[in-house]
């Protein structure tokens, strides 16, 4: 009984903030302690990718004519990478409305507990998980034939792209789970958005094999945009004068998403029943 | 309306013209309440009667269209933080986390309600204790029994030691045996002087747990009052019996009709039939017995009985609590049936 506490309580900023971030690593660590338990859902998002991988490089990659340095396999892995990183985000979105669904979300509503860390709890602990997918694919990739061609100053902000990539994906499923609020559904969807934003992209394919309308789409939309600067960070070459205005397109886009999509997330969060 | 105890005490719980509405659906349409510190208010109502929107207002959950809540003080909207504080809240679902094992489960909550780490285990294991579960406290909930999981949802509604505390409906879904458990567990928190206010659409429950009891139909409270006042306006006692042959239901209530006051009531399925009699006792069952005779109508059981909550809601509301009402809402069913009670699993 110490935090408990009745009367006027009006605790300063910094309690607050140490408060908020205490309660996001509390809810942090019970989604690993989730995942611990559950290893075979850990193996399966991890599998997935994968999966996704060997079919590219050895099924279809064969047919895929690319122009750049090391061949189809170094086209394709920041490809498969940024793809995998917003696909992860499908369990961010299912999770949030199972909870929903279970009452977790209606209990730690009604707990004095700071309004963001259910969350940022939910983000972070997506967020490492999408990490972790990241570094296997990488080494699955280096197993199969891709190299990173330009230094490991670039390799590692391509890492870190891919991942604030997912940040800001995960922030747009946090949103559908919370505001659909049923699991099945929120798969459904899930798929509705995500499999046309990831393939009608640069992410498997050169986009100039496209339809002239399609094209349209997929030069101007985020993933396209952020695989190209993940492709530039890692092979670098001829790539390299690619670098910049996809840099720049691709990071108003992440903040335009977190923008909009952060405060839509927790706005659903607070009116979540 | 029930009153406060003692001189000017404040109540742990008091809503005033309390209403919400989603779209068409008048959930709620103006609710008085008051709950004086250490009783037990049964809020009693079928389906869809608003219990359930009542007890999500006044545990910050839902915001009100109109009127006041206000929880130890404070009011559900502009000090929901401090609410927040003083409240335990336990639903209709066990919102536990099924991987997660019992221990684990309430220390997470110890750990968000900034317990520190000693004090978190040893509050667990005081509830874990508690609530029969330290012998199950290192399995996976998932492996828990309905009622061994309802029981670790409501032990983690308790780690913050809340001065009030809400169930809504804590023990629908489950079968009788896991029901008396819970409402021993229940008996023992106010004993230990908790506030506690519990939905419920049984009528035992409430009769069994409540001090008072307030009956809520379609938004409204319709009857306010200690179970045995409630009772008293059924207007004495009732006598009851059952029809084997359903055939028959029909010719019983013509039959008994002219003896009881107010009109008969059937449960076509059951072949019960009950009627209430007012003071007239005895006497009654012996014209009871005599009109049924005559009728050529076969009765099992005959008897005269105390009212029960049942025959309360009844005679308020013109229909059995337990009927089914038109779906309002769509949080009405939630959770329902999904905690099944697993042969063995009880420990």
């Amino acid at each position: 009984m110490t935090a408990i506490t009745d009367s006027a309580w009006a605790p300063g900023l910094g309690h607050r903030i140490r408060w908020g971030v205490s309660d996001t690593l509390t809810l942090t660590k019970r989604s690993l302690l989730v995942w611990l338990r559950v290893p075979a859902y850990l193996m399966f998002t991890v599998i997935q990718p994968v999966m996704f991988v060997l079919l590219f490089r050895f099924v279809f990659g064969g047919a895929i004519p690319v122009d750049v340095p090391g061949g189809y396999v170094n086209f394709l892995m920041p490809g498969i990478i940024a793809q995998s990183a917003a696909f992860a985000t499908f369990g961010t979105a299912i999770v949030l409305a199972q909870e929903l669904k279970k009452g977790v979300i209606d209990r730690l509503k009604s707990m004095p507990i700071a309004r963001s860390a259910v969350l940022s709890g939910r983000l972070v602990a997506d967020t490492g998980r999408m990490f972790i997918t990241i570094l296997i694919l990488v080494g699955v990739g280096y197993a199969v034939g891709f190299r990173f061609l330009n230094g490991a100053g670039p390799a590692v902000a391509m890492i870190v792209l891919a991942t604030v990539f997912g940040m800001a994906i995960a922030c747009i499923a946090a949103f559908t789970g919370l505001a659909i609020g049923d699991e099945e559904s929120v798969q459904a969807f899930g798929l509705i958005w995500l499999f046309p934003l990831t393939f009608v992209s640069s992410a498997f394919v050169p986009i100039a094999t496209m339809p002239g309308w399609l094209q349209a789409f997929a030069n101007h939309q985020p993933v396209t945009l952020v695989v190209n600067t993940m492709r530039a960070m890692a092979l670098g070459g001829p790539l390299e004068p690619t670098l910049w205005p996809n840099l720049w397109r691709s990071l108003i886009w992440l903040a335009a998403i977190f923008a909009v999509f952060l405060p839509l997330a927790v706005r659903a969060y607070r009116r979540a029943s | 309306m029930s009153q406060f105890n003692g001189a000017g005490e404040r109540p742990a719980i008091l809503v005033e013209g309390l209403t919400k509405s989603f779209g068409e659906v008048h959930a709620l349409r103006g609710i008085d309440l008051s709950v004086p510190r250490g009783t037990v208010l049964g809020v009693l109502g079928p389906n869809g009667a608003g219990k359930t929107t009542a007890v999500r207002i006044l545990t910050t959950l839902l915001l009100p269209d109109g009127g006041r809540a206000l929880v130890e003080g404070h009011d559900v909207v502009r000090e929901a933080a401090a609410v927040r504080r003083s409240i335990g809240l336990a639903g209709q679902s066990a919102a536990i986390q099924e991987e997660l094992t019992g221990r684990e489960n309430l220390e997470i909550i110890g750990r968000l309600y900034h317990l520190s780490r000693p004090e978190t285990r040893r509050r667990a294991t005081e509830l874990l204790e508690q609530f029969g579960l330290t012998d199950a406290a290192g399995r996976t909930a998932k492996t828990y029994s309905g009622g061994m999981q309802r029981r670790l949802d409501l032990a983690a509604s308790l780690v913050g030691r809340p001065r009030v505390l809400f169930l809504d409906e804590p023990t629908t879904g489950l079968d009788p045996r896991a029901r008396l458990g819970m409402w021993d567990i229940i008996r023992s928190l106010v004993a230990g002087g908790t506030t506690l206010l519990l939905t419920t659409q049984y009528l035992d429950e409430a009769d069994e747990l409540a001090d008072e009891i307030v009956v809520i139909d379609h938004g409204l409270v319709i009857a306010a009052g200690t179970s045995e006042e409630l009772k008293n306006r059924v207007g004495g006692d009732v006598i009851e019996f059952t029809v084997p042959d359903r055939g028959q239901v029909a010719d019983a209530i013509a039959a008994i009709k002219p003896i009881g006051e107010g009109e008969p009531h059937a449960d076509s399925e059951t072949g019960v039939v009950s009627v209430g009699v007012g003071a007239r006792g005895s006497d009654a069952l012996i014209e009871a017995v005599r009109a049924l005779d005559a009728a050529g109508v076969a009765s099992r059981g005959l008897a005269l009985r105390r009212p029960s909550l049942d025959d309360v809601f009844l005679a308020l509301t013109g229909h059995a609590a337990e009927e089914e009402q038109p779906a309002g809402r769509r949080r009405a069913s939630r959770g329902r049936g999904r905690a099944k009670e697993t042969a063995g699993a009880e420990s």
